[in-house]
C-alpha cells in the first residue's frame, strides 16, 4: 500500500507537477545550462543529489529543531543556510573522494545554492504536511528525488531541442532568450496533458 | 541627478528581468493577475531596498571571503519580516503568492545587487539603486500580468472586462507565462535593434 503512495508521489512530481514546466521553479539554470546535453546531464545529476539530501536534512531540522523550540518562523532562514552549507560540503566531499565526478559536476554545484527549485522543494515538503504523516521522512525524500528527476527531464528535453535550434534559421531578434521561452511554452503545453492523468 | 539616473537605469537600461534576464521564476509564476504582481513587487522591493541599505552600511566590516553567506542571511531575515507581515495583515495575498514569498531569498536580483552594487557604493546610492531595480521588476511583472489577466481571465484588477467572452485559460497557466515573456523579450530585442541601427 505504501509502495503505491510513494509511486504516486514520484509520478506526480515528475510529470503532473513538473517543477520547471508547470510550477515554474528553477528557471535560471533551465535557461542557462540547457545549451548542451552533456552539461544538462551534469547539472541534472547534481540537482537530483542535492534535492534528495536537502529534503532529508531539512525534514529532520524542521521536525526535531524548529517545531520543539517553537521557532517555525525561522524556516526560510534555516533552510537556505542548510542548503548553502550542504552544497559546500558535498562539493568538498566529491572533490576529495572522486576527482572524475568532481570534474563533471564541480562547476554546477555552486550554482545550485541559488536554484530556487531546491528551496522550493524543501518548503513544499513542509507544506504538503509530511511532517505529521506516517513514513513522512521517506515520502519527503521520494518527493525531493522526484522533483530532481522532473527537473532533469525538462532540462534534457530543452537541451535536445536547443542543440537542434543551433542549425535552424531563427529570426535575428528572436535569438537567445525569446526563442528559448517559446520552446519552453510548447513543452509546458505538452506537459499540461499530464494534468488529466488519474492515479 | 545621479540618483535619478540610477532609478532610470533600473527601470529601463539595466532592467533586471527584461534586459539582464534574471529573477525569472517569480516573474512567471506570480503574474497570473495584476494585483498579485503588485504585491510581489512591493514585497521584493522592500527586501531589495532594505538589504541594499544594510549591506552597503556594513560593507567595510564584512570579510570578503564569507560575504555571500552574510548577504544571504541578511536577505533571509528581511524575507521573514515580509512573510510574517503578510501572514498577519494580508492572509489572502499570502495564500495567493504561496511559496514565492519565501523564495524571494533566492531571487538572483537581490543577491546580485548586494554583490554588484551595494557592497561597493554609498548608502544613499544603494537606496536609489534598490528603488530603481524594484521599479524595473515591477514594470516587467505588471506588463506580463496585464496581458495574462486580460487574455486568460477576461478581468482587470478583479473586474470583468467583456461580459460573455470566454477567456483562454491557457494564458493563466504555465504555457501562457512562457509565451507572454517570449513575446515581450522579442519586442525588447526589436526595440534595441532599431536603436542601434
Amino acid at each position: 500500500m505504501e509502495i503505491k503512495v510513494l509511486f504516486m508521489i514520484l509520478i506526480s512530481t515528475i510529470f503532473i507537477n513538473n517543477y520547471v514546466l508547470s510550477q515554474m521553479l528553477g528557471l535560471c539554470p533551465f535557461c542557462g545550462v540547457s545549451k548542451k546535453i552533456d552539461s544538462a546531464i551534469g547539472m541534472g545529476v547534481a540537482v537530483i543529489f542535492v534535492m534528495g539530501m536537502a529534503s532529508f536534512i531539512t525534514y529532520l531540522a524542521y521536525k526535531y529543531l524548529l517545531v520543539p523550540y517553537e521557532i517555525v518562523y525561522l524556516r526560510t532562514l534555516t533552510f537556505i543556510l542548510i542548503i548553502a552549507s550542504l552544497v559546500q560540503l558535498v562539493e568538498m566531499i566529491i572533490e576529495k573522494t572522486s576527482p572524475p565526478l568532481y570534474q563533471a559536476l564541480g562547476i554546477f554545484l555552486p550554482l545550485i545554492t541559488t536554484n530556487c527549485a531546491i528551496l522550493g522543494v524543501t518548503v513544499l515538503n513542509i507544506e504538503s504536511g509530511f511532517i505529521t504523516a506516517e513514513l513522512g521522512l521517506l515520502k519527503t525524500v521520494v518527493q525531493g528525488i522526484g522533483a530532481g528527476i522532473g527537473f532533469t527531464l525538462a532540462l534534457l528535453l530543452m537541451a535536445g531541442i536547443r542543440e537542434r535550434l543551433e542549425a535552424a534559421d531563427v529570426p535575428e531578434n528572436l535569438k537567445g532568450l525569446p526563442i528559448t521561452f517559446i520552446v519552453a511554452g510548447l513543452l509546458a503545453l505538452a506537459f499540461l496533458g499530464f494534468s488529466g492523468m488519474k492515479i | 541627478m545621479k540618483y535619478l539616473q540610477l532609478i532610470i537605469n533600473g527601470i529601463w537600461h539595466r532592467n533586471p528581468v527584461l534586459i539582464i534576464g534574471i529573477g525569472l521564476c517569480p516573474t512567471l509564476a506570480v503574474t497570473t493577475s495584476v494585483s498579485n504582481a503588485l504585491w510581489m513587487t512591493l514585497a521584493a522591493t522592500f527586501v531589495l531596498v532594505s538589504s541594499n541599505i544594510l549591506v552597503s552600511s556594513i560593507k567595510n566590516i564584512v570579510p570578503s571571503h564569507i560575504r555571500i553567506p552574510i548577504f544571504i542571511t541578511i536577505i533571509a531575515a528581511f524575507v521573514i519580516v515580509v512573510e510574517l507581515t503578510l501572514k498577519a495583515f494580508q492572509p489572502e495575498v499570502d495564500k495567493a503568492l504561496g511559496i514565492f514569498i519565501p523564495l524571494i531569498v533566492v531571487n538572483c536580483i537581490i543577491l546580485g545587487r548586494a554583490e554588484e552594487f551595494a557592497q561597493k557604493n554609498t548608502i544613499i546610492s544603494s537606496l536609489f539603486d534598490g528603488i530603481g531595480m524594484g521599479l524595473g521588476l515591477g514594470f516587467a511583472l505588471i506588463l506580463l500580468a496585464l496581458f495574462r489577466e486580460v487574455l486568460g481571465a477576461n478581468k482587470l484588477l478583479g473586474y470583468t472586462l467583456f461580459p460573455g467572452m470566454e477567456p483562454s485559460l491557457m494564458m493563466i497557466m504555465a504555457p501562457g507565462a512562457f509565451f507572454t515573456l517570449a513575446f515581450i523579450l522579442w519586442a525588447m530585442n526589436a526595440i534595441k535593434y532599431r536603436q542601434n541601427k
